[in-house]
């Protein structure tokens, strides 16, 4: 409980360091959102007027305080570009990318981990040699191209011909059951294909331990092995590959967001920078950087389960 | 003189007749295991002895089926109270090891699961092998066994993970696991190797009372003379993966009648000996891709001569329940004892 509420601590330093972070950045990249907002051709006065009404005159140190201040009783702000209050914003695209978000994952993991296996137990074993070389290549390769393939590609390949040349899926869009289906192939492809090698490497690379003559001179057969002893221990960098992989996935989710035309949290922050809208992009960041923390968290505390070494420790 | 006059009884619980365990590399076949023959009599203790690399672990594992490709075993019989366990399939042979014939390894260390308490890892063993026991069952019999092997507080070690407990600690726990189903057979290959000598010493005694009480065989694989010298009733000297020589041990220690063997006994350090240098063994291992014509140990034996390199000795009977490769033996018994 004390290591929880430690890590609490810590993700609470993170997340303040983060906003102040964004908010200095923010503040001193070129351009103004107000000349954005009103356009180039606006006179004087009215930017003026408009910067004042936007409190962006006073010193930085106030406007920041002003923001953490509001932000502890909910208010993030209004959107300039959007005109309405971020939170409101942001509960409205949260569910489409945590949906998305936990289908990638799902695909990513799940068939990460089980073509993994698959592909070990293929390499490991000695009949059928040509037959298990061959999906051992299949999903190997298939995981080359997943890890090689940057995010917008894999988005337009599916696209091209899953949605459009054979019509499986809806193109784009977020409102049909089915449209799930790409968006979360196209981001998690790439994480689909690093766990699979993980898995695969970390799984051969047990199957050579002692404890694994030991289950088998105790009379496990084959996949007893694999399920009661070899997996749990292979899992070990596994697991911490997919923490690191959750942030990864969350911005992968900007781009696929953007390309499916999906409303999610990803989408907003690209708006959000386009048009220098900064509470709102201040908003995003704030949001998907808990994500990410509540993600590591959850990846610490399973790794704490799988391995007995590191929960009675520290 | 009184063991040699006594018979063995013909009762096997074990019999290795002429196995070949072989690796296949590239560059070509590796006999790692070359026509050996090893009986072991009900409640006996065997040793296997030999330096590293001399095929002692890999009978072992050959008998077990743990032999990891690209080894397998080539050919001979591997007779487990009559029945041929070299050629069962897979799933046969799971179900007699861990039952019946069980193995404890080398290293404690690493021989145990990191992520599973040992206590499961024990009554893992009972489960899969009587169905009909229930968890609380196999729980408490796992329990008991620890108490037997001389693990203090077992309820509590039961819910341990290996890191939580030291080297002595874990090779017990590696016993309590192979004798949890009263095995016919126990194959120790190198059990305390790892151990300091006072956890050694303890080690073995244990095992040597666990034989009397439940009454199974055991094979102790070792390189270590004096855990033979302390345990087993009958030896079997491996090099290059032949049986060099096999006898009684106060036979073998007596009447040593292998030149290798003799090398072996002189390579001990003993105090109060004045020597001032470690008796070795001059010379390596040939490499078994490319064995001598001749005996394999020609290259190093200090009586070799001509016919030694050309020629590969049969085993010859020295006295009864002693024999020995090695042309020095072929004439008398008498004589093989002049040189030995």
């Amino acid at each position: 409980m004390r290591i929880f509420l430690k890590r609490l601590a810590g993700m609470l330093v993170v997340l303040v360091g983060v906003v102040l972070l964004l908010f200095i950045m923010l503040r001193i990249i070129p351009g103004s959102p107000v000349t954005t907002l009103l356009g180039e051709r606006a006179s004087q006065q009215v930017i003026d007027r408009m910067t004042e009404e936007l409190g962006l005159n006073d010193p930085l140190f106030m406007q920041f305080l002003r923001y953490v201040g509001n932000a502890l009783h909910g208010d993030f702000g209004t959107s300039y570009k959007l005109n309405r209050p971020v939170s409101a914003l942001i509960m409205s695209a949260f569910p489409n990318t945590v949906r998305l978000s936990i289908f990638a994952a799902l695909f990513a993991w799940g068939v990460g981990i089980i073509a993994g296996i698959i592909s070990a137990i293929c390499k490991n074993q000695q009949r059928f040699r040509l037959l298990s070389s061959l999906i051992d290549r299949l999903f190997m390769g298939g995981a080359l191209v997943g890890v090689s393939m940057p995010v917008f590609m894999t988005c337009l390949f599916l696209q091209y011909f899953l949605a459009y040349r054979v019509q499986l899926f809806p193109l784009s869009g977020f409102d049909q059951p089915l449209s799930v289906v790409l968006p979360a192939i196209a981001l998690g492809w790439n994480s689909a294909g690093t766990v699979a090698r993980m898995t695969r490497s970390s799984l051969l690379e047990v199957m050579q331990a002692d404890y694994i003559s030991t289950a088998r001179a105790k009379g496990r057969g084959s996949a007893g092995i694999i399920l009661c002893h070899a997996l749990k221990n292979s899992m070990l960098p596994v697991v911490t590959m997919m923490a690191l992989q959750i942030s990864s996935m969350l911005s992968g989710a900007v781009i696929t967001e953007t390309v499916f035309g999906i409303n999610g949290i990803g989408r907003l922050a690209v708006t959000a920078i386009q048009s220098r809208d900064m509470p709102l992009l201040q908003g995003t960041v704030i949001f998907t950087t808990i994500l990410v923390m509540l993600g590591n968290l959850a990846a610490d505390t399973l790794y704490s389960v799988l391995d007995p070494r590191i929960r009675r420790e520290g | 003189m009184e063991m040699k006059e006594q018979v063995r009884e013909p009762d096997f619980v074990l019999e290795i007749r002429h196995l070949r365990s072989s690796f296949f590399t590239r560059r070509g076949e590796v006999p790692a295991v070359n026509d050996v023959t090893i009986q072991v009599p009900r409640g006996k203790i065997i040793g296997i002895v030999g330096e590293s690399g001399c095929g002692k672990s890999m009978t072992a594992k050959s008998v077990m089926g743990l032999l990891k490709y690209p080894g397998r075993v080539v050919s001979g019989e591997i007779l487990l109270e009559g029945r041929d366990i070299a050629g069962m399939k897979e799933r046969e042979l799971r179900k007699i090891c861990g039952n019946e014939i069980t193995m404890i390894f080398q290293e404690p260390m690493t021989s145990l699961n990191p992520v599973i308490k040992v206590g499961k890892q024990v009554s893992e063993a009972l489960l899969l092998h009587h169905r009909e026991l229930s968890r609380a069952q196999a729980r408490e019999q796992a329990i008991e066994m620890f108490r037997k092997v001389g693990i203090n507080e077992p309820e509590k070690r039961y819910d341990c993970y290996p890191h939580e407990l030291s080297g002595g600690l874990r090779q017990r726990v590696m016993i309590a696991m192979a004798m949890v189903c009263r095995p016919k057979l126990l194959i120790a290959d190198e059990p305390t190797t790892a151990l300091d000598v006072t956890i050694e010493a303890q080690i073995l005694k244990l095992m040597k009372q666990l034989r009397d009480e439940i009454g199974m065989s055991i094979i102790i694989i070792t390189h270590n003379l004096g855990v033979v010298a302390e345990l087993c009733d009958y030896v079997y000297v491996m090099y290059a993966g032949k049986i060099m020589e096999q006898a009684e041990t106060f036979e073998l220690f007596d009447h040593t009648a292998h030149p290798y063997t003799k090398g072996l006994m002189d390579s001990i350090p003993r105090i109060g000996s004045n020597a001032e240098h470690l008796h070795t063994i001059p010379g390596v291992v040939p490499n078994l891709l490319h064995l001598p014509k001749g005996c394999l140990f020609s290259n190093r034996c200090p009586y070799a001569d001509d016919r030694c390199r050309q020629e590969r000795p049969e085993l010859y009977q020295v006295s009864q329940q002693h024999c020995a490769r090695c042309f020095l033996l072929e004439k008398t018994g008498e004589e093989a004892e002049a040189h030995g």
